[in-house]
């Protein structure tokens, strides 16, 4: 038995002292392999008596299982402690900074997010958006929207034309989204509810105008529609677009000639510390013109005045985003650079919806 | 249109304040945009007397005067003003006094030793005028101690209109007063004038010398000679007003004209009739014909403008300006007035051809009212004789006062159906009636009027016109909001057309990109326009702006390619930049379209630009551009099908790394690249840069699908397995053609092929390249055998080798 002990604690010990896997599996293979010193004793069980055979074998299958254990305890200790090793040499500077992803720095411009907006509130209302070309005709702008040849409502708005056709008629480039209006009513029979977005140009530079810039109208034409209906949709518009629970708006009797009666629509806004607030304040701040469709504009389109109605509204893109957003400038619009860009822009996944809110 | 409170007075018997009456002429479309009140900032300047004016014991120039200000004890001042005397009456102003002129607020202060505590003023220094010669000598009456401006009269508020084109009535005082009489601020001043009896017959001629059509330039002509004039300043009283809205006095005779222009609306002329040769006629100007105008510059003219001439020639341009040689001056002792009506057309067309703005012009392109021009030559007429003495001739009119005779139709309810306000009838009919319409009821038909417009009125036509009045009159703000429902009681649908709803998604597809969305001109330079494939005549602004603004753009890029340049000029070099928006293929309808493009320019590719730990910092190449046009059709949901990639693109592309993407060869949708070098020298613009550019419209539609319902998700149990293939073929072949045969080599269990080798150098022959393709087989039913997965891929080398003579790689 002393044999056997003996070699209890030389096993134990050389287990206890393999320092890794590889030497644990030497010492398996030295002790429990086909040809380990436990093994050797196992296979003199068959030449013993069978009362020898008693003893003896369960003394050395305790040994066995014993050193069975001892292997699979250091088995555990060492994989751990590989491991704690391996992990240690892993480490990683985490701060290090990562690239942005692309949609971290791609921007969408104030004028398209504020377009996106327009279109959100006034689908919501029930209209839809239409189009026109940039390159008009003189009659589409000017003519039967009821400016007279040679008026000086015609001067006042800085048109740039084209060189006459072979016709002799010259193009110009639309001076307001008006010419979408005329388009709208000569293609389609009211009710009649559109916004129409778009480029605009006047030959006119300086602190506040720029050669091109974006209007938004709206209109309407049914047998019901009257001023107080303008009146509500402004109201409405204004609310959701600047985001405020309430607006006061004042509306001055004005000119144009496509609109009979026409106003101006001033909007109370507190100034201070070069910020406007909208819902506040004791300054008024001219933001849009509309009025209810001039009847010569409505039997230009084809539509009868005496039986058909309604209003048309028109507003600066450009104006209301550098109001709700507080850009001090227009020109930077323009310019693409790409701090302005950075700064004034908007993430690519801010959609603007109602049900969301229109900015966040 | 500018005047003064008491001016408007004269027509307005009213005790309404300043600042009511501001309010109502904004509330009823007379837009206040100032009011300016000299006195505001004057306020401290009083009338002050001079007791006494001593040498300065250290500075011959200047002088100690003890002050008289009428606040007390005398005040010492020293003034270097040469005709600082004593007995002097002038204006003094005290320490803290902000003195507008020079900027700055008077202190109290020790000059050359001794104390001053104030300061006696000058003309220029109270913004006056121009005069700094010396300190302002008052007359002996004037009271110690009064605030200037109440002495000098100039504590008057100027009120400032924002007038609209539509309302000649309103450029003058009179006009002004009748609108805020019928706002309810007061009753109009009957200011009806007497016509003056003429001791003799006007000596003068005037012939209208027009043909039958042309008879509108000058309907009516009016004049009268005065003659035994002394002509000279005009008084105190009209300088001040004149002076108070801008105007510089000129003379008597000048000023009565440009008195009655903004009293009542009506341009006069008056001629010197010792200068005045012959009759006078009326004509259209001859082509080669020119006057030297009271602005004393001289005007070319032709037929389009309308002239009064006599034996010399040119006296004045109609309705616009006189002519400097018969012009009025102190010498003066005959004058000719006139009073005509041109044609407001004509009028507005001369005035921009020749380069004038005149008061005249402003008010006759509007349309002055044709009942007044009698009554304008004799209005002058009385002025003249009351400030300038003289015998009057009779007053000859050559044409017709033309009577207009508008009447309209007024249902009472127009005003409910326009604009949902409600106003008893008898008010409207007042209020029409205070704004000088007549208004005449219907016996048969209680339910509208007859209502004649007043002359002054032509931009009334019809009932819209007529609800306006009522409506501006009543207050637009008493007109209640009222909600617009939806035309349809349920949840709205789609708006947006299928180009719009890309438009969108390209823009957010796109910044999803780390590109930065700019909004560049419409217009670029002919130069650029040309390097686009644009610059075509028909697209050439006749009068742009600025040159570099001058051609609509026939692409995106020029505009985006010059932006990148004005960021790398500024620091900023690695700049990806997009915009979705308008170019312009010709001026018809459809030939502007809807593009999308993209520049990305230095380092700024997809993944981030510049240097960083974790990789090189490489420049953008073609690729980078492929892929942006490539996320742009995924995100628009093109049908990758149908779509075709051709090598090359436009001339101002890199041809070898550039490519066209295309439905077929007829419908190019767009390209992509590395931008040509010569166009970026000629632009000045530095690389490296790539693009793609691609127009919306021509991208195909999805097609229409019945359902909503997405195809059956067909998922095999089978593992699917990769095969690699290595071809070594000829440089110029393309891997989308190795591709296109492998994918045809067998079209049921090839489901993808990947490029991801491509190698020239040691082991590949001089000319030829190593291309390795990944193939991915997935059987459908059953476990593919090794003999089948030989087969097929004998099948993917013949084809290979077939369409592009391609070797597998040994």
């Amino acid at each position: 038995m002393t044999d056997l002990s003996t070699l209890e604690s030389q096993t134990l010990s050389a287990i206890a002292a393999a320092s890794d896997e590889t030497e644990l599996e030497s010492v398996r293979v030295a002790a429990l392999g086909k040809k380990g010193s436990i093994s050797a004793l196992l296979a003199t069980l068959g030449k013993m008596s069978p009362d020898e055979r008693k003893t003896a074998g369960a003394a050395i299958n305790a040994l066995k299982d014993k050193a069975t254990a001892a292997l699979a305890e250091r088995r555990t200790v060492l994989k751990e402690a590989a491991l704690d090793a391996r992990l240690r040499a892993e480490t990683v500077d985490v701060t290090l900074p990562v690239r942005a992803a692309a949609f971290e720095t791609g921007r969408i411009h104030p004028i398209s997010q504020v377009m996106d907006e327009l279109t959100a509130i006034f689908a919501d209302m029930g209209f839809s958006i239409a189009e026109g070309p940039d390159v008009e005709s003189d009659d589409y702008n000017f003519t039967k929207l009821n400016f007279p040849a040679g008026h000086p409502a015609r001067e006042m708005h800085d048109t740039f034309f084209f060189n006459p056709g072979p016709d002799g008629t010259r193009k110009l480039l639309r001076t307001h989204t008006s010419p979408v209006q005329v388009r709208t009513m000569l293609a389609n029979k009211p009710p009649i509810r559109v916004i129409c977005p778009g480029r605009t140009y006047r030959c006119d530079s300086d602190q506040t105008h720029t050669p091109m810039f974006h209007q938004v109208e709206g209109l309407v034409i049914d047998k019901t529609a009257h001023l107080g209906h303008l009146k509500w949709i402004l109201e409405e518009f204004c609310k959701a677009f600047f985001e405020v629970p309430s607006v006061k708006m004042r509306f001055r009797p004005s000119f144009f000639p496509f609109t009979e009666p026409s106003m101006e629509v001033d909007i109370q806004c507190s100034r201070k510390g070069g910020e406007i607030r909208f819902g506040e304040g004791t300054d008024w701040l001219e933001i849009l013109g509309c009025g209810m469709v001039h009847p010569n504009v409505l039997r230009n389109c084809g539509v009868d005045p005496d039986e058909y109605q309604g209003f048309a509204w028109g507003m600066g893109i450009d104006r209301i985003a550098m109001l709700k957003y507080g850009m001090p400038d227009l020109r930077p619009f323009f310019e693409a650079d790409v701090r302005w860009l950075s700064h004034y822009g908007f993430r690519p996944l801010d959609l603007p919806t109602l049900a969301g809110g229109l900015s966040s | 249109m500018k005047f003064t409170l008491s001016w408007l007075k004269d027509h307005l018997d009213t005790n309404a304040s300043l600042d009511e009456i501001v309010e109502a002429l904004t509330r009823i479309g007379l837009e206040v945009e100032h009011v300016n009140n000299p006195a505001e900032k004057l306020a401290p300047f009083v009338v002050a007397y001079v007791i006494e004016a001593k040498q300065h014991p250290n500075a011959d120039r200047l002088r100690v005067c003890m002050v008289d200000d009428g606040s007390g004890a005398p005040v010492q001042v020293v003034c270097g003003a040469p005709n600082a005397r004593t007995g002097l009456k002038s204006v003094f102003s005290p320490p803290g006094t902000y003195i507008p002129a020079k900027n700055i607020t008077l202190g109290k202060g020790v000059i050359r030793g001794v104390e001053s505590n104030g300061m006696l003023c000058s003309a220029f220094e109270l913004e006056l005028s121009n005069d700094h010669e010396g300190i302002i000598e008052l007359p002996d009456d004037a009271p110690i101690g009064t605030p200037y401006v109440d002495y000098a009269g100039l504590n008057e508020p100027v009120i400032e209109i924002n007038l609209t084109p539509n309302r000649p009535d309103a450029t003058g005082v009179h006009g002004i007063a009748r609108d805020l009489a019928a706002a309810g601020l007061g009753k109009l001043k009957d200011r009806s004038i007497k016509p003056v009896g003429g001791a003799f017959a006007c000596p003068v001629a005037v012939k209208l010398d027009f043909s039958a059509e042309d008879a509108h330039l000058a309907p009516a002509f009016a004049l009268r000679l005065v003659r035994g004039v002394r002509n000279g300043p005009s008084p105190e009283w009209m300088q001040k007003r004149l002076k108070a809205i801008g105007l510089r006095p000129i003379n008597a005779l000048v000023d009565i004209t440009n008195y009655v222009t903004f009293d009542r609306a009506r341009p006069l002329h008056v001629f010197d009739a010792k200068k005045v040769h012959g009759n006078l006629v009326v004509r259209r100007a001859r082509d080669g014909e020119d006057v030297l105008a009271l602005d004393g510059k001289t005007y070319k003219l032709d037929a389009s403008n309308v002239v009064i001439a006599d034996d010399n020639g040119v006296e004045s341009i109609a309705g616009i300006m006189g002519g400097e040689h018969s012009g009025c001056d102190e010498n003066t002792t005959d004058v000719l007035i006139e009073s005509a009506l041109w044609d407001p057309m004509n009028i507005a067309r001369t005035g921009r051809a020749l380069g004038i703005n005149t008061d005249a012009r402003y008010r006759f392109e509007r349309g002055i009212d044709p009942a007044f021009c009698v009554p304008g030559a004799e209005l002058a007429t009385h002025l003249v004789m009351e400030l300038c003495g003289g015998e009057p001739s009779q007053l000859i009119v050559a044409g017709k006062v033309p009577e207009p005779q508008k009447i309209i139709e007024f249902p009472w309810s127009e005003t409910r159906r326009l604009t949902g306000l409600e106003v008893p009838t008898s008010q409207m009919a007042a209020t029409l009636e205070k704004l000088g319409f007549v208004v005449a009821s219907d016996a048969a038909d209680s339910g509208r009027a007859m209502v004649r417009v007043p002359s002054w009125r032509p931009d009334v036509e019809g009932k819209a016109d007529l609800v306006e009045e009522v409506v501006r009159i009543a207050g637009v703000d008493n007109v209640a909001s009222t909600p617009l429902l939806r035309l349809e009681a349920s949840v709205p649908k789609a708006i947006l057309t299928l180009l719009q709803k890309r438009v969108r998604q390209a823009r957010r597809a796109l910044a999803s990109r780390g590109l930065v969305e700019a909004v560049t001109w419409s217009f670029v330079s002919k130069d650029r326009a040309e390097a686009f494939g644009g610059g075509s005549p028909a697209l050439s602004l006749a009068n742009p702006i600025a040159a570099e603004l001058s051609d609509m753009r026939p692409s995106l890029l020029p505009g985006l390619l010059a932006a990148a340049q004005r960021n790398a000029d500024r620091g900023y070099g690695d700049v990806a930049l997009f915009e979705v928006g308008q170019i312009f293929r010709g001026d018809g309808e459809s030939d502007q379209r809807m593009s999308a493009a993209a520049i990305r320019r230095g380092t700024a590719k997809p993944q981030g630009a510049g240097r960083h730990w974790s990789g090189k910092a490489t420049n953008v190449d073609a690729f980078d551009a492929k892929a942006d046009a490539m996320s742009l059709m995924a995100a628009l949901g093109v049908p990758s099908g149908g779509l075709q990639l051709v090598a090359g693109a436009p001339s101002w592309f890199h041809p070898g790394r550039s490519g066209t993407l295309q439905f077929g060869p007829k419908n190019i949708i767009g390209y992509f690249g590395e931008l040509h070098p010569r166009v970026l020298e000629a632009l000045d613009v530095e690389g490296p840069l790539v693009a793609f550019e691609i127009t919306l419209d021509d991208v195909p539609a999805p097609k229409a699908k019945p359902t909503k319902v997405k195809p059956k998700l067909e998922l095999s149990e089978l593992m699917p397995l990769e095969r690699d293939f290595a071809f070594v073929v000829g440089r110029d072949v393309k891997a989308g053609d190795i591709v296109k045969a492998a994918q045809g080599a067998d079209r049921t269990l090839v489901a993808n092929i990947n490029v991801f080798d491509i190698y020239e150098g040691v082991g590949i022959p001089e000319g030829k390249k190593s291309v390795g393709i990944a193939v991915t087989l997935q059987p459908k039913d059953k476990t593919l055998t090794d003999a089948e997965i030989e087969s097929v891929a004998g099948k993917i080398v013949a084809e290979v080798s077939k369409k592009t003579g391609a070797v597998l790689r040994g």
